[in-house]
């Protein structure tokens, strides 16, 4: 048996868990380790130039491959710049194992140079972490923190490991184990049986059905499967922001995402629902508005791998604890089985009312806003012009604020794994790390990071990493000179006052800026150069381009839930509400 | 109401403090905690008490379970359980009356005097919660200098048991 370091075991286990990529940044207690990835070629690392863009760049990669995320950072400050990243990925259940260097064993707890409880300070933010305290534990360590990470409801786990524990000088027989069990952690994905038939009756019977589907059936690769159900039962499914992609953007069948900004016809027809089919999704507060008036007819039937999402905001009628990936394809064999089918009158009269919708507010038929004229660009047909120039077919990461709910509105989602966003934590920042991971996963594909002039600059020192690792993304930058659902917050319920939410006259020339890092700059301020100008930034393959596009500062996004309403209750415009 | 929830855990560093930090997370109050090894060293025996109505309950029982190092976990409540509570309480006992009455008091409880000192009794109780709160309040009169509680140990009546 081969005797390696510590700090060898780490990279070697690494290559033996199938992890091709590690993000990171060096520093004193990860030193060894650092040496030891330097000896070798199998595991690649790429220097970022902040923590937290490792963390989310590592995130964008799981999030696009499915695979699970790396990052390597080190102690006290290294560790702590990567917390934001571990609960974002917390919170939208992303693989990932965040490996961070720790003090020496002997000099925990004497507040030594560097030092932070790193297992302490991410406790309530990751699935399960561990501190490894001798070099003969590493592997396992680290098979178990993929295995947890990967299975169950997926989720970030960070692997703690003092400097010492990855001495050079101290070698040990190395062995990745073949199989992981652990009694503590078994989880399951088979839905129970009886509680299936009893879903596919209430399904059937259904008259005015809709499926809400979240992040689960995206991360559990389960999109097919939904869309053979919506097929066969010819029912209308909704995403919720995280969902998107999981049923195609371009069905019929599709209502558009629902929730505070949700398409009017998604929200109307949850509202008047008799059955929802939750499908992955956890009923989060910006989906169900107030939970009092929470689709007042509705039977719930909730699948979810993780029981304590089950009933947790809306009590489930009839709960299925399980894998989308298990429990829909039982379901669909059991739909076509049965003899009782779905009321085609019923279902043909509900879709009748849904178009009618669709017809009177639908978000794709209903102005929701004046069309751009001149340099008054509208923030949304940016988003239409990329949906053009790309045909539909990029990768879209996010920031978080208004262009995050413009590029979720506009921008059509026919595959899973193509719309990247920061939906439960909501992290500014998030987008241009992200982007870098997805490029990385997939060179040949067009990667683009919609974003505004406040979140691009949470990260923006990571156009540098973009140039070091040849990762030509493209940067849209939805630039209103404020925080634009600050602002229009501030709007709707502040009188207008814009406290700490303008930039006035402090922003930087984002293309000298593009330039300085030796990327392709552009600005555009009127309507007629945009198809032109960003059909030239999607041509040029191998560059980054960032598109600063000046856009209306006044825009708010519609529709919005009104606070403490039903689902339906919604602002349509500035003046219109239903 | 009263919750008795009973948690049997791998017995490694941190698993107590993510249950303990479950708890402050998620809005929930623990009353009592106690913790220690079981007959298999391996493993580890928590009991907890907290407040909830049913559905609080259920929730805090599958977030427990959810931890990575938690092995089974059970509210006692629900069914028939035996609790029980240590208690170690020291009282001012100068006067021989006083010490005539207390010594009297703890016999009608079942508690045992465990040391004694010309100005103290230190009184060792064991029972449900009711009973100890019920003790402090006969006694309280005379002068508590001290109360040391363990917190509920629980375990399921009949046939039923906890273990991996």
């Amino acid at each position: 048996m081969e005797l390696l370091s510590g700090g060898e075991i780490i990279i070697r286990a690494l290559k033996d868990a199938g992890i091709k990529h590690v993000w990171g940044y060096p520093g004193g207690a990860a030193l060894h380790i650092y040496d030891a990835l330097y000896r070798q070629d199998d595991v690649h690392h790429l220097l970022v130039r902040h923590e937290q863009a490792a963390v989310h760049a590592a995130d964008g990669y799981s999030r696009s491959t499915g695979e699970v995320g790396t990052a390597l950072v080190t102690s006290g400050p290294g560790a702590t710049n990567a917390i934001t990243g571990i609960a974002t990925a917390y919170m939208d259940s992303i693989p990932m194992v965040v490996i961070s260097g720790q003090v020496p064993l002997t000099k925990i707890g004497q507040d030594a140079f560097q030092e932070t409880d790193m297992v302490g300070v991410s406790r309530p933010i990751v699935k399960h972490s561990f501190l490894v305290t001798r070099a003969e534990d590493i592997a396992e360590t680290i098979a178990k923190a993929y295995f947890i990470a990967a299975s169950g409801r997926p989720g970030p786990v960070v692997v703690d490991i003092p400097k010492d524990v990855t001495d050079p000088s101290y070698k040990v027989a190395y062995e990745y184990p073949a199989e992981i069990k652990m009694r503590s952690y078994q989880p399951s994905d088979k839905g129970h049986r009886g509680q299936i038939r009893r879903a596919v009756q209430t399904l059937i019977g259904a008259k005015r059905p809709v499926l809400y589907t979240g992040g689960g059936v995206v991360l559990d690769n389960a999109s097919e499967h939904l869309i053979a159900l919506a097929k066969i039962l010819n029912y209308p499914v909704t995403n919720t922001l995280m969902g998107l992609g999981g049923y195609p953007g371009t069905d019929p069948q599709y209502l558009g995402m629902l929730g505070m900004h949700g398409t009017y016809e998604a929200n109307t027809a949850m509202h008047h629902a008799d059955v929802i089919f939750a499908i992955g999704a956890r009923f989060d507060d910006r989906v169900t508005n107030d939970l009092e008036k929470f689709c007042p007819h509705a039977t719930v039937i909730h699948i979810d791998v993780d029981p304590t999402s089950v009933s947790k905001n809306i009590e489930a009628h009839i709960p299925i604890v399980g894998t989308c990936n298990s429990v829909l394809p039982e379901m669909i064999g059991l739909i076509e089985q049965s003899d009782s089918k779905p009321d085609s009158d019923a279902i043909a009269e509900w879709w009748q009312q849904i178009d009618q919708w669709r017809a009177d507010q639908g978000i794709y038929t209903a102005s929701r806003y004046e069309e751009s004229s001149g340099n008054c660009i509208k923030p949304q047909d940016v988003i239409k012009m990329l949906y053009k120039v790309t045909e539909g077919k990029a990768i879209v990461t996010s920031d978080v604020g208004q262009h995050q709910m413009f590029a979720a509105q506009y921008y059509l989602f026919d595959k899973p794994r193509t719309w990247i966003n920061s939906g439960g934590l909501g992290t500014m920042g998030f987008g241009l790390p992200a982007a870098m991971g997805c490029k990385l996963a997939f060179p040949d594909c067009d990667v683009a990071c919609v974003t505004g002039e406040g979140s691009i600059q949470m990260n923006i020192q990571e156009l540098s990493t973009c140039s070091q690792h040849n990762l030509p993304v493209k940067i849209i930058n939805l630039n209103n000179a404020a925080l634009g659902m600050v602002r229009q917050w501030q709007d709707m319920n502040y009188s207008s006052r814009y406290s700490e939410s303008v930039y006035e006259e402090s922003l930087p020339d984002f293309v000298k800026l593009a330039e300085a890092y030796g990327h392709v700059g552009m600005k555009i301020t009127h309507i007629d150069e945009l198809e032109e100008k960003m059909r030239e930034c999607f041509a040029m393959k191998d560059r980054v381009v960032f598109m600063d596009i000046d856009v209306d500062r006044s825009e708010h996004v519609y529709p919005m839930q009104m606070p403490g309403g039903s689902m339906r209750d919604l602002w349509l415009n500035k003046t219109e509400r239903t | 109401m009263k919750r008795i929830i009973s948690i049997l855990m791998e017995n490694e560093s941190g698993a107590l403090s993510r249950v303990v930090g479950l708890f402050a997370q998620r809005g929930y109050n623990i009353d009592t905690l106690t913790v220690a090894p079981t007959d298999d060293d391996t493993l580890s025996r928590l009991t907890l008490t907290t407040q909830g109505d049913d559905h609080m309950a259920e929730q805090i029982v599958k977030q427990l379970h959810k931890l990575i190092d938690t092995i089974k976990v059970v509210d006692l409540t629900q069914g028939a359980h035996i609790e029980r509570e240590l208690m170690l309480v020291k009282i001012k006992a100068s006067e021989s009356d006083i010490r005539h009455e207390l010594k009297s008091c703890v016999e009608i409880f079942r508690g045992h005097i465990i040391d004694v000192t010309p100005q103290t009794y230190t009184v060792q109780l064991a029972g449900d919660s009711e009973k100890l709160d019920a003790f402090i309040e006969a006694v309280g009169e005379m002068g508590i200098m001290e109360v040391v509680r363990s917190g509920v140990s629980g375990i399921a009546r009949g046939e039923k048991f906890l273990r991996v």
